[in-house]
């Protein structure tokens, strides 16, 4: 995604790369706070159709009536009374980059979207604050049948029905607070729909960044894809660090048609002020497939638990997960699933690094509902610490219902061990080259999943993130 | 000047002294091997020359090409060109040999090694030791055999060329073939420039080696140096028979 020579010259620390903040110059901001007013005016603003306005309220009367929730990492340094829900950047979508105002287009520059557009993207949606400023598909793709355009887009048009049947159906507003949140203020995202049959070679990505401080960004990804197809979907965001709290609740829906296949990659790099408190779900039909690919590494505070609903008889889910906590960070991340199907399959993999401080939390849940007979799980997970500060836990739930099951769990905690970097330093390595290679090969397989520009990136955040804190 | 030299060396481990005055100098191109019972402190040499933080130098001074190295980190010995190979390999996940390796020879000579220059060199030492070339791509140790895991520490060898190398019973779980294998890579390597430190039970890795200097270990320091016929009594008659006489 960025290039690697740009990236070297960054400060470990400062995390300059993804610092650089544009002055706050939107077309309309709401007032901080989340009332009534505040849902109305984003509403108007956005020319909801009646019945999304109406959708809005009712989730803010579920968002009052829901508590906080209290089993994860404290969140009580977020005051949603001084959080701006919707800021609306300057300028109109666009299908060319040339037509995005020029700070916002040198950001996602900066970022490197629209050159790995060109090489290796078959359609891309950029997200400022609140609002998608571009959208793009390649020709070949939509004359394949694929739609891909932001969510408003969708929400108005020929897919106005299409949107309105499955909007928060897998991720009801009653699901937890965020959710309702999410409900009564979302805006932006994209919408994906992939006919059936039809296999989209190249991934397709969105990049989500948030300027402006103190702003919530709630966008809705919402992807239908029919049966006998193949999508990949990449997701990317980033947001420069304030001293004020920043809140992410986005929200993903994702519906998956017989024999078909959904990689989903996200790599999450916002700034560590940021709570992160998003909902990610799939549903799966019969033989299909959910792939998950997540790396985490920014926030201050995450939670992030994908959930799959193998649905369909012969549906699987696999989930690939890497979260890397420093100073000052703690990364609740793991995944869910249920299994509803006969003959489904899950497999959990993740790996964790702390180090600074940072506390690293795994959490996972298994549900093997009765019907589900020849169901298979397994979970793996496994945990770095890098010094005596920093934590991690494993918390897995498993529920299950019927007894033809195979069911298997391993967890692994740890820490770098002092033989393996004396062996690496007498091959002529320093104490930091050989931590950070011994970090890089734990995080290796999880790195080889994900898409090449973000693994290159990933290793660069070791290695900067190694030297920078150990000595 | 001698290639190492070693003053009156004590270590210990955990508190406990394993070597107490140890005296020792090698020239270039000298083959030395070092011999001893179980437990008596080879390997704690090593380690000490190698500068394992876990080996604390109690007195006595290491000096390299001349320049103490005592307190030197293990990466600085390394790049002066010091080396060995462990008994024990340890696996790091994740990392293949080949990168590893190319990231070594780029520490050590402060230089970027050239990819395919680096890889053609890597096969062709490979195929010296009858290495398959998969074991390039394999993370380093990782699901090697005991065998697989002493070449590996050969073939390392072999691609950073140090000065001073130190085979820690580089022979011991292999059998025969791979023995002759290894042997085959020590000559390979060794040359009027460099000098081996051979720790060993028995004498067949030493098969085609010119040994100049045989050392027993014993009571925290070398208690004997003679020739290589030390290495056939000690094999016949057993360590006493050598010992004793001091």
């Amino acid at each position: 995604m960025f290039e690697v020579e740009e990236k070297t010259r960054v400060d470990a620390i400062d995390r300059t790369l993804y610092d650089f903040k544009d002055k706050l110059d939107p077309a309309m901001i709401v007032n901080s706070g989340l009332t009534e007013k505040v849902v109305r005016q984003i509403s108007l603003e956005k020319e909801d159709p009646e019945w999304m306005a109406e959708f809005r309220f009712e989730a803010l009367k579920t968002y009052n009536s829901l508590d906080i929730p209290t089993w994860g990492p404290p969140i009580d340094g977020l005051d949603m009374d001084n959080i701006v829900t919707y800021v609306r950047p300057k300028g109109e979508m666009s299908a060319k980059w040339e037509d995005v105002p020029e700070d916002i287009k040198n950001t996602f520059e900066k970022l490197g979207i629209p050159q790995s557009e060109r090489k290796s993207l078959a359609g891309v949606g950029a997200q400022y604050d609140s609002e998608i400023v571009y959208h793009n598909v390649r020709k070949e793709v939509e004359a394949q049948g694929v739609i891909y355009t932001d969510i408003e887009s969708a929400l108005k048009g020929d897919m106005a029905d299409v949107v309105r049947s499955h909007f928060m159906k897998l991720i009801p507003p009653t699901d937890h607070k965020f959710a309702a949140l999410h409900g009564a203020v979302w805006s932006g995202g994209s919408f994906v729909y992939v006919p059936k049959g039809v296999s989209v070679e190249i991934p397709l990505q969105s990049y989500f960044r948030l300027n402006a401080p103190g702003a919530g960004q709630f966008e809705h990804t919402l992807i239908i894809v029919e049966d006998d197809a193949y999508l990949h979907f990449i997701e990317g965001c980033s947001a420069p660090k304030y001293n004020i709290a920043n809140l992410h609740a986005g929200c993903v829906e994702i519906y998956i048609g017989k024999n078909s296949r959904v990689r989903y990659s996200t790599i999450e790099n916002w700034s560590k002020n940021m709570y992160n408190l998003n909902s990610k779900r799939a549903i799966v039909e019969e033989g299909g497939i959910i792939e998950w690919v997540s790396g985490s590494f920014g926030s201050h505070t995450s939670y992030l638990y994908p959930m799959s609903i193998l649905k369909g008889d012969n549906s699987r889910m696999e989930y690939t997960g890497i979260t890397f906590a420093g100073e000052g960070q703690e990364l609740d991340t793991g995944a869910k699933v249920i299994h509803m199907g006969r003959n489904t399959s899950s497999h959990i993999t993740t790996k964790s690094i702390s180090r600074d401080g940072g506390k690293s939390n795994f959490r996972s849940e298994v549900k093997i509902t009765r019907e589900a007979e020849n169901s298979k799980s397994a979970v793996t997970c496994e945990s770095l610490m890098l010094d005596d500060q920093s934590r991690s836990d494993t918390i897995p739930v498993s529920d299950i219902r019927n007894s033809k099951v195979d069911i298997g769990h391993e967890a692994k905690i740890g820490r770098i061990s002092e033989d393996s970097i004396f062996y690496l330093m007498s091959r002529g390595l320093s104490e930091d080259d050989a931590k950070a290679l011994i970090v890089g090969g734990f995080a290796e397989p999880i790195a080889k999943e994900l898409p090449v520009e973000y693994a290159v990136e990933m290793n660069n955040l070791i290695n900067l993130e190694m030297k920078g804190s150990i000595g | 000047m001698a290639l190492l030299e070693i003053k009156n060396l004590k270590v210990a481990v955990e508190d406990k002294t394993i070597l107490n005055g140890v005296d020792l100098k090698i020239e270039p191109g000298e083959i030395h091997v070092l011999m001893g019972q179980n437990g008596v402190g080879k390997s704690t040499l090593v380690s000490a020359v190698m500068g394992n933080p876990s080996y604390e130098v109690e007195g006595g001074q290491i000096l390299f090409d001349g320049e103490v190295i005592t307190d030197a980190s293990p990466d600085e010995r390394a790049r002066k060109g010091i080396f060995m190979s462990f008994q024990n390999p340890l696996e790091i996940p994740g990392v293949t040999m080949e990168n590893f390796l190319r990231t070594a020879r780029g520490s050590i000579k402060g230089t970027k090694e050239k990819i395919v220059a680096f890889r053609r060199e890597l096969e062709e030492k490979m195929d010296a030791l009858g290495m398959d070339h998969a074991y390039a791509d394999r993370y380093l140790n990782v699901g090697f055999s005991g065998g697989e895991k002493k070449k590996a520490e050969i073939l390392q060898l072999l691609m950073l060329q140090p000065k001073l190398a130190f085979l820690d019973e580089t022979d011991s779980g292999l059998d025969v073939d791979a023995v002759k294998t290894v042997t085959q890579g020590i000559r390979h390597f060794h040359n009027k420039e460099n000098s081996l430190v051979i720790i060993t039970h028995n004498a067949s890795i030493l098969d085609g080696l010119d040994v100049d200097k045989v050392h027993v270990i014993g009571k925290c320091k070398i208690l004997r140096t003679g020739d290589r016929s030390l290495i056939d009594r000690i094999n016949e008659f057993g360590y006493a028979s050598v010992t004793e006489e001091v």
